[in-house]
């Protein structure tokens, strides 16, 4: 019963990511206006600024999970914070990746070491190195442990990069706080709302889906145990 | 329409595709691995019931 609830559930999710998403992509395409400046490219904003919110959201959740599961030491924080920075990763990388597109045209360049774009690199390495981190440690309990404690120290880079265009000298732009180096007409607000509001969908659809590879894999744990136990009788 | 757009909005797809396949690909290897291990505890009935 609770199975096909959480079916039930998950399909929802995923049915109604796809709609706004699809109503996202028409209001980038259609809804918003030209900029006078960039053109075209600057479409790129709705969904760069989007992946970029989810990404620091999904560190977020790992943040609190990791805290969670300090506390609890419930294994089923462990597989929220894993999951939340393997989606987390997968935003953050759309993120740099558009970013770095985006900034051939505007910039004159794929790449700058600029605070914004650095910290954001150093950013993706540290969560890379989460994965890795887990990965090379053998006990279940110290691996969760461990990598709770590292969510929680590693989500130092979210505000740092969230601050980063305000502390520091940087030619990347403070659009949605301060700076007026792309006018923004309501139009392009109402579009990156519903564009963050679709990314924010979808990565609850993947964290699902991501939770469930979990679930399973402690069930394949759980099996493996019986049949060690079995093996030593 | 400029290729830099089309590039970027293919990355989007490009990477939830990828994330989506990898997560197909992870289940169905457990899901063997879990009817396999299965299939071995159903063969050898034991003490522990």
């Amino acid at each position: 019963m609770r199975a096909s609830k959480n079916y039930v559930g998950q399909y929802l999710l995923t049915v109604g990511s796809g709609v706004v998403m699809v109503v996202a992509l028409a209001m980038v395409f259609l809804y918003a206006p030209r900029e006078a400046v960039m053109g075209d490219v600057q479409r790129i904003f709705y969904f760069h600024v989007a992946s970029a919110w989810v990404g620091f959201f999904g560190f977020f959740v790992t943040f609190l999970a990791g805290v969670a599961y300090l506390i609890s030491g419930q294994r089923r924080w462990d597989a929220l914070a894993l999951s939340s920075v393997e989606v987390g990763l997968t935003f953050i990388t759309m993120t740099v990746v558009t970013g770095s597109l985006w900034a051939k045209p505007a910039w004159g360049t794929y790449w700058t070491w600029e605070p914004r774009l650095t910290i954001s690199a150093v950013q993706l390495l540290i969560y890379v190195a989460y994965l890795m981190l887990r990965g090379s440690v053998e006990g279940a309990e110290q691996r969760a442990r461990l990598a709770s404690v590292y969510g929680i120290v590693a989500f130092v880079t979210v505000p740092l990069s969230w601050f980063a265009i305000r502390w520091w000298r940087t030619i990347h732009p403070d659009v949605l706080t301060g700076g007026d180096r792309m006018a923004i007409a309501p139009r392009m607000i109402h579009t990156l709302v519903v564009s963050i509001g679709a990314f924010t969908l979808l990565y609850a659809t993947l964290l699902s889906l991501r939770m469930d590879l979990e679930s399973m894999r402690d069930k394949l744990s759980r099996v493996r145990l019986k049949l060690e136990r079995r093996s030593r009788l | 329409m400029s290729e830099t757009l089309l590039a970027a909005y293919a990355v989007f797809w490009g990477l939830t595709f990828v994330f989506v396949l990898s997560l197909w690909a992870r289940q169905r290897r457990m899901e063997q691995e879990l009817k396999r291990l299965n299939e071995t505890v159903e063969m050898n009935p034991s003490a522990d019931g």
